[in-house]
């Protein structure tokens, strides 16, 4: 399979503290690849290094093939890196479908002058924006609520309305940031299967980081391990939980 | 496929009555001037309301939908009022069809607005919170300033212009100032009415509403909602941030050229273009409900006849001024009374009705 992300030598210093240190990673195309590792062990500071948030002091960045490193934010979103956020950032006053609506935004255009006038290609680029929300929607359940405001929506949904944003932006690597915080063991096991499904239906790269390691043994197929900032472990799942090294970190002498 | 259909509807209906109700009171009053019912105070009013209308609908756009505090409304408003009736003077023989110059003035008024929201817009949107409100609010103060002394003079060499005084400008026998310093403009051809004001109203509301409900409004209302996911799926938040506060901007100077085409002269005083003017827009703005366009809208009407309506109580006027501000406030955001208007509601109420049957 082809690697589609690579890092090599990724690292960024707040002040004194060196937060992420020779950080290096390879995702192949189709992979379900989880980052893990003890609280306040890099891992979203990782993911913004990635999604561009914060500049690395040094290392690059390659997403298939094309260098990302230092790229702003949007940029990056448009080269094919989508993620949620560990605190669930959706955009709460609008309404479900106008949330997935708005990460269709660089794929279905018209400008501001056919909006406000009303001309013919509004009428067309919001109908077929409407479908194409809906049918993401559909993908996860929430069709039903698309007139609600996403405030109103209960957490777990919340959490599936993020990924169907991130989704709607056409990425080629989804990142998830601990998508099975706050949810109980029914939710997380119906949430893998989501996950699952986004991986096989849209041919989706996905990395994430996750505490439950239920649902990181569950479907994960690599994993790497961080804490302090440096790389423990890094290989197959199995082989990278049976670890001693890996155990010691997350459960203590 | 039936929700959206469903929630287009709804917002499409939301708009007729928005239009509705400007028409509605366009017509009402009409009738009352036809049969001689308004008296003249109330008749010499009605432009600046429409005035105040069209800047509380602008300021919305910034406050409610980009989600930016900005207290320098009343700049922007002064840049129109300036740049238009500075035009309307200085082609007051060259054009002689009023609507056409008219028209042509509010369309500079606009553009200047506009470039002036841009340049502003650039650095102090990258400000968040009170930093912005603070700068806008120095910036309203400023553009106030520079007006009162800002002369600028025409003959038959060109147009002259000076900071200094009217005598420096160097003008000939012939020539004329048109603005000066703290004087102002006088002058200006009284091209505002009643019928153009409420044209603005519709014009505005069509932009400012057309704009919330279409790819670039659902653009702007992210970043409010949160700048960091909006940027994390690729919208361009310097842009669209930009766009909100010129169009804003741009609407805030039509309301300027409405305003200063209304008067005989134009002088930009504390109370007119000051800090109490941008924060009386506010108040609209906040009152209506934040966000809330038609809201404003009605909110600008009703406290700017207040006063008027209440000038038969003399040195009570403030108070109860004050007290309908407080019980509106309270009508509009305490969440106890938002549940009883629910319920009390005339939809509801007819619904009920029809269940019974």
């Amino acid at each position: 399979m082809a690697v589609l992300l690579e890092i090599k030598n990724l690292g960024i210093s707040f002040g004194g503290l060196r937060a992420v240190d020779d950080f290096e990673l390879s995702v192949k195309k189709g992979q379900l690849y989880g980052l893990i590792g003890p609280n306040g062990a890099g891992k979203t500071t990782v993911f913004n290094l990635l999604t561009g948030v914060y500049k690395p002091s040094e290392g690059i960045i390659t997403l298939d093939g094309v260098n990302i490193t230092g790229l702003k934010t949007i940029e990056i979103n448009k080269a094919g890196i989508a993620r949620t956020f560990q605190n669930i950032r959706l955009f709460k006053d609008l309404t479900v479908l106008d949330n997935v609506k708005a990460g269709l935004h660089n794929h279905y255009k018209y400008s501001t002058i056919e909006g406000i006038l009303r001309l013919p290609k509004y009428f067309k680029t919001e109908a077929a924006m409407n479908e194409r929300a809906m049918e993401l929607l559909k993908v996860f359940e929430l069709d039903g609520e698309a007139s609600y405001l996403a405030a109103n929506l209960p957490y777990g949904k919340q959490r599936k309305l993020e990924i169907a944003r991130a989704l709607a932006t056409g990425p080629k690597i989804l990142l998830l940031d601990e998508p099975a915080a706050g949810m109980n063991p029914n939710e997380t096991i119906e949430l893998m299967n989501t996950i699952r499904f986004v991986r096989d239906n849209f041919d989706m790269t996905i990395l994430l980081i996750e505490h439950d390691m239920k649902l990181v043994s569950g479907i994960c197929e690599e994993l790497t391990v961080l804490n302090f900032g440096r790389i423990l472990a890094q290989g197959k799942t199995g082989d990278v939980l049976s670890d001693p090294q890996v155990i010691t970190a997350y459960l203590g002498e | 496929m039936k929700t959206d259909k469903i929630k287009l509807n709804k917002n499409f209906r939301e708009n007729i009555l928005t239009y509705g109700i400007v028409i509605l009171a366009y017509i009402v009053i009409q009738i009352m001037i036809g049969t001689g019912n308004i008296s003249s105070l109330m008749q010499g009013l009605l432009v600046p309301l429409c005035t105040y209308v069209i800047l509380a609908v602008s300021l919305n756009l910034t406050v409610g939908i980009l989600g930016e505090l900005s207290l320098g409304h009343a700049g922007f408003m002064c840049v129109g009022a300036f740049a238009g009736a500075f035009f309307s003077k200085c082609m007051k023989d060259v054009i002689t069809v009023g609507l056409l110059r008219f028209i042509l003035a509010i369309l500079i008024g606009g553009i200047c607005a506009a470039l002036i929201g841009f340049l502003i817009g650039m650095p102090v949107l990258r400000l968040k919170g009170d930093y912005l409100a603070i700068v806008t609010l120095a910036f309203g103060e400023i553009i106030k300033n520079v007006v009162n002394v800002l002369y600028i003079g025409k003959d038959s060499k060109g147009i002259h212009f000076s900071m200094k005084d009217s005598l420096s400008l160097g003008l000939e026998e012939e020539g004329e100032v048109i603005i000066n310093g703290a004087q102002g403009i006088t002058g200006t051809p009284k091209d505002s009415t009643f019928t153009i004001g409420i044209i603005l109203i519709l014009l505005t509301l069509f932009i400012v509403l057309n704009l919330i409900n279409s790819r670039d409004g659902r653009a702007i209302m992210s970043i409010r909602d949160n700048l960091i996911a909006a940027e994390s799926i690729g919208i361009n938040v310097t842009k669209y941030k930009l766009m909100a506060f010129s169009v804003s901007a741009a609407l805030a100077g039509v309301a300027g050229v409405l305003y200063s085409h209304n008067l005989n002269s134009l002088m930009a005083t504390p109370k007119n273009f000051g800090y109490n003017m941008s924060i009386m827009i506010l108040v609209f703005v906040v009152l209506g409900g934040i966000g809330n366009i038609r809201g404003s809208m009605i909110a600008a009407v009703v406290l700017t006849l207040l006063p008027e309506l209440l000038r038969g109580l003399n040195n009570y006027r403030m108070l109860i001024y004050a007290i309908v501000l407080i019980i509106m406030m309270l009508f509009n955001w305490s969440p106890k009374l938002i549940e009883l208007r629910k319920r009390f509601s005339p939809k509801r109420l007819l619904k009920k009705t029809r269940e019974v049957q």
